[in-house]
Order: structure tokens, then C-alpha cells, then sequence
């Protein structure tokens, strides 16, 4: 590494960090000599990568399959609205690469799976975790316990965020607990919403993100107490934070005293995914949204159920009756008996939450979930429904 | 009084309460409280066996209350409990 130098522009370009006594030319060409790999290039990965790009780490990987949404745009700060429609890696890619040519970025414009994980990550020193699902964060973490990298994790949901640094090995050789010594099992499919589902405020990925820039700068260039062994939390709204300890668990299937799983496994089966949707959409009747523009236009005598909350509704709406699913116990003697019931919500999973509730409790038999809720309203018959 | 902190993804089940206040000497007794006011925590917090669930961390101060007396883990009456749930947001 010894041997790694600096052209006339990245000396200029880095001097804000070489003049840091503590960090100097050493930890600039620690970070050159680095491959970072960020999964997810959306709210974490949005400043995790401006900044990782910025510093000057070496090699970044970029792995995200998804495109570029309008309603990205409220935080996912490496994007602009000429790249709605473009693959996101690829835009994060011409981004980071328009803000530091000196640096070698790589492209995975896929899924990240237990079929192509290890032979992705094992090409990367350090992983930032910026996701936005169970399974995922477990396919991570396991994968990086398995290949001996370091995952520099955080997560946010609406106005709360979490940090921490795991699989880290100090210089006296210790490893530092990972996510499974956390939570060694995912909370049921459901309990806990995704940011899609759950709203996040626009500029909390922005504060967790850049925590975990830092992290990852820290654990390359060695300096400073990593976050290892510790939770951060922050909340939003109250402005506090807290650090909690963080210890190994004996009982870890990876790494505890007794280690039971020596690969990936099935991470929608771990986390419960698989069961329950088939489960749901086998017991639900539905109609799908060109079946319900038929019956609109056949002007057929159906009521149309909305179970989405108020304020969603204020969003957009297909001028259904609003009973919002916590309270569709009260609104039953309000739903017709006699004629066809659609219900919605905004994907479908609530309002067949709504009818098992009302089949189960009360004997509806008339209920019909729309396929895909508004949003695959919006997609296949009217365009200019808002998507949220 | 022991102050217990609810995590966003629980608040639906508090009426949007961010703390609890509990006069329990133990985290059994202030999880005890807590789920007899608010009923419908109480599948998200504790199995069928009455024990804290594996997705879902009980914290007594800065330390994971296992490693300390699990769920007879005492309390003062100063004392911050953290129920600390997995998220997972990020990306989308």
C-alpha cells in the first residue's frame, strides 16, 4: 500500500484529510487501496455514497435492481428528476462518478440473493448495509459473518434510526457481535411496515447514512472507536439519542458456541414471507383493476370500500367509502350484504386483512379485494392517479 | 416511577404514546403494566410462554436485560427501559 500515490488533483482534492494529523497521506491511501460494496442505493445509500465517493474509497460497488421513482426524490438525495425511469445503480454510478473520476466504481444492477451473495461480496472489504427489507438485511449480514467482512448497518423507519458496526475484528483479534446477536429472528411479516409502507421522513436516511459513511471511513482508516458492540438509536422527533451495548450471543447459529448454519439459506422462508402471502391471497375473492373499470363503466350496483387511512385518502382516492381498516369493526352496519363489495387499499394487503376480519367476525360472503390496490389502479388504468 | 420508552412501530398500539410510566420494581411487573393498559402489545412483545420475543430487545439502561436477570431484571425508580424492535427501512 506503501507504494499507492496521489496525482496533483487528488492531493488538492483530499487535503481537507491529509492535513488531519491523526489521518494524514496513511488514511487517504487506506481509503484509495479500499472496496466498499453499498447494497441499496436509495435513503442510506444516497449520502453513503456521495460521501464514500467524496473521501476517495478506492473501489465502490453499487448494488441496487430497482429504477428511479418520483417518490424517491424526497430523500434519496443522489438523484434528479431527468433520472426518474433510469436503473438507479446506473444513475448512482454517473453521479459518483461525475463527483470523484478518481475512483473505480462497479455496477451490480441485480437483486442481491442466497444464490449470487458470496460471490458479489467476497470481492469487498467492507459492506454498507442500506436496504429496506428482512430478508436482505439477514442474507447480509449472514453473508458477510460467513466471508469475514465487516457490515456497517443502519435502518430508519419513520422518524427513528439505528446504527451499529458488525463482524468487526479489533487489533487484539476480538470479533464484535453481528445482527443475528441482535435479533436473532425477524419480526413477523406485517408488525413492522417498510419505509414504502410506513413513510419515512425525508431527511432521517440522510443523518443515518452519513453516520455510516463515517463508520466505514473509520473502520478502513483505523482510526477513532468504531461502533462495535453498541445500537445507536436516534429519534427524530425528540431529538434523543441513546447508545446500548451490544454483545455476542453464545446461541448464534453462525458464530455462537455451537454454529449450525455453515451457509445461506432461504431468507423469505426465514422471515416468513412465503407463507404468508400465499396463505392470504389463497382465503381472499378478488377483482382485478381492469374488472373493476368494466364494472364502473357497466355502471354494475357494487360498493367500493376504501381502508386506508384519512390522510392517504387525502392523497388520492377512487371515491370509495373511507373505513379505515383499525376501524372496520365499527363501519359493518354501513357495508351491503346483498351486492358485490369491493375493498381496497393502497397494494392490497390491508384491504384482505379487512375482508378476512369482516368474513371471520361477522359473515360477509360478498367481499372482493382489489388486486393490487390503488397503486395498480394507477398503473394499468388511469396514469394520472398519484403513486405513493 | 421507571420510565419505559415505546418504539415508533409499537406506538399504534399506545394511542401514539412515546413512554410509559410504571411503578413496577421489576421488568416483568413494568412490561406487565404496560400490556395491561395497552392489550394489544402484548403478542408483539411476549410469546405464548410469557417470555420477551427473539425479534424484539428489553433494554435497562444501556444493557440487553439478557445479560443481566432477564426479565426479573430489577428496576428504580429512575430507571430507562427501551423496548428496542428490528427495523428494516432504508432503501425504497
Amino acid at each position: 500500500m506503501a507504494n499507492l500515490t496521489f496525482n496533483k488533483d487528488e492531493l488538492e482534492r483530499y487535503s481537507r484529510h491529509l492535513i488531519i494529523p491523526d489521518f494524514n497521506i496513511e488514511g487517504q491511501r487506506k481509503l484509495k487501496a479500499s472496496k466498499v460494496l453499498v447494497v441499496g442505493s436509495g435513503g442510506l445509500g444516497s449520502p453513503l455514497l456521495l460521501y464514500l465517493a467524496a473521501a476517495g474509497i478506492g473501489t465502490i460497488g453499487i448494488l441496487d435492481f430497482d429504477l428511479v421513482d418520483d417518490s424517491n426524490l424526497q430523500r434519496q438525495v443522489l438523484f434528479s428528476q431527468a433520472d426518474v425511469g433510469k436503473s438507479k445503480a446506473e444513475a448512482a454510478r454517473d453521479r459518483i462518478v461525475g463527483l470523484n473520476p478518481h475512483i473505480k466504481v462497479v455496477v451490480h444492477n441485480i437483486k442481491l440473493t442466497s444464490d449470487n451473495a458470496l460471490e458479489i461480496i467476497k470481492d469487498y472489504d467492507v459492506i454498507a448495509d442500506g436496504t429496506d427489507n428482512f430478508p436482505t438485511r439477514y442474507l447480509v449480514n449472514d453473508a458477510c459473518v460467513l466471508l469475514d467482512k465487516i457490515n456497517v448497518y443502519a435502518s430508519v423507519y419513520r422518524f427513528e434510526g439505528q446504527a451499529s458496526v458488525f463482524n468487526y475484528v479489533d487489533a487484539e483479534g476480538n470479533r464484535g457481535p453481528n445482527y443475528r446477536d441482535l435479533f436473532p429472528s425477524p419480526p413477523p411479516p406485517g408488525l413492522v411496515p417498510s419505509c414504502a409502507e410506513g413513510g419515512v421522513i425525508g431527511v432521517l436516511p440522510g443523518i443515518l447514512g452519513s453516520l455510516q459513511a463515517n463508520e466505514v471511513i473509520k473502520v478502513i482508516s483505523g482510526i477513532g472507536d468504531p461502533l462495535v458492540g453498541r445500537l445507536f438509536l436516534f429519534d427524530a422527533l425528540s431529538f434523543e439519542t441513546r447508545t446500548l451495548k451490544v454483545q455476542r450471543d453464545p446461541n448464534n447459529p453462525l458464530n455462537g458456541e455451537n454454529p449450525s448454519q455453515t451457509e445461506l439459506i432461504d431468507y423469505h422462508q426465514f422471515c416468513g414471507l412465503d407463507q404468508h402471502t400465499s396463505n392470504e391471497k389463497l382465503v381472499v375473492k378478488e377483482v382485478d383493476v381492469h374488472e373493476l373499470s368494466q364494472m364502473i363503466i357497466d355502471k354494475v350496483d357494487y360498493q367500493l370500500i376504501d381502508v386506508r387511512e384519512p390522510y392517504e385518502y387525502e392523497i388520492t382516492n377512487l371515491s370509495g367509502e373511507l373505513m379505515p381498516l383499525k376501524q372496520v369493526s365499527e363501519f359493518v352496519p354501513k357495508i351491503e350484504k346483498n351486492k358485490r363489495v369491493v375493498i381496497h387499499c393502497r397494494s392490497g394487503v390491508r384491504s384482505a386483512k379487512a375482508i378476512k376480519q369482516l368474513e371471520n367476525e361477522f359473515g360477509f360472503d360478498n367481499l372482493y379485494n382489489l388486486k393490487g390496490g390503488i397503486l395498480a389502479y394507477a398503473d394499468e388504468i388511469d396514469t394520472e392517479i398519484p403513486k405513493y | 416511577m421507571a420510565k419505559l420508552i415505546i418504539p415508533t412501530p409499537l406506538r399504534k398500539f399506545t394511542e401514539n404514546q412515546p413512554a410509559f410510566e410504571s411503578a413496577g420494581q421489576t421488568v416483568k411487573e413494568v412490561l406487565g403494566d404496560l400490556i395491561t393498559k395497552h392489550t394489544a402489545l402484548k403478542k408483539h412483545l411476549l410469546d405464548d410462554g410469557g417470555n420477551v420475543r427473539s425479534f424484539v430487545r428489553i433494554y435497562v439502561g444501556e444493557d440487553d436485560i439478557q445479560y443481566l436477570q432477564r426479565e426479573n431484571t430489577p428496576v428504580q425508580s429512575n430507571t430507562v427501559v427501551s423496548i428496542i424492535p428490528a427495523i428494516a427501512g432504508g432503501s425504497k
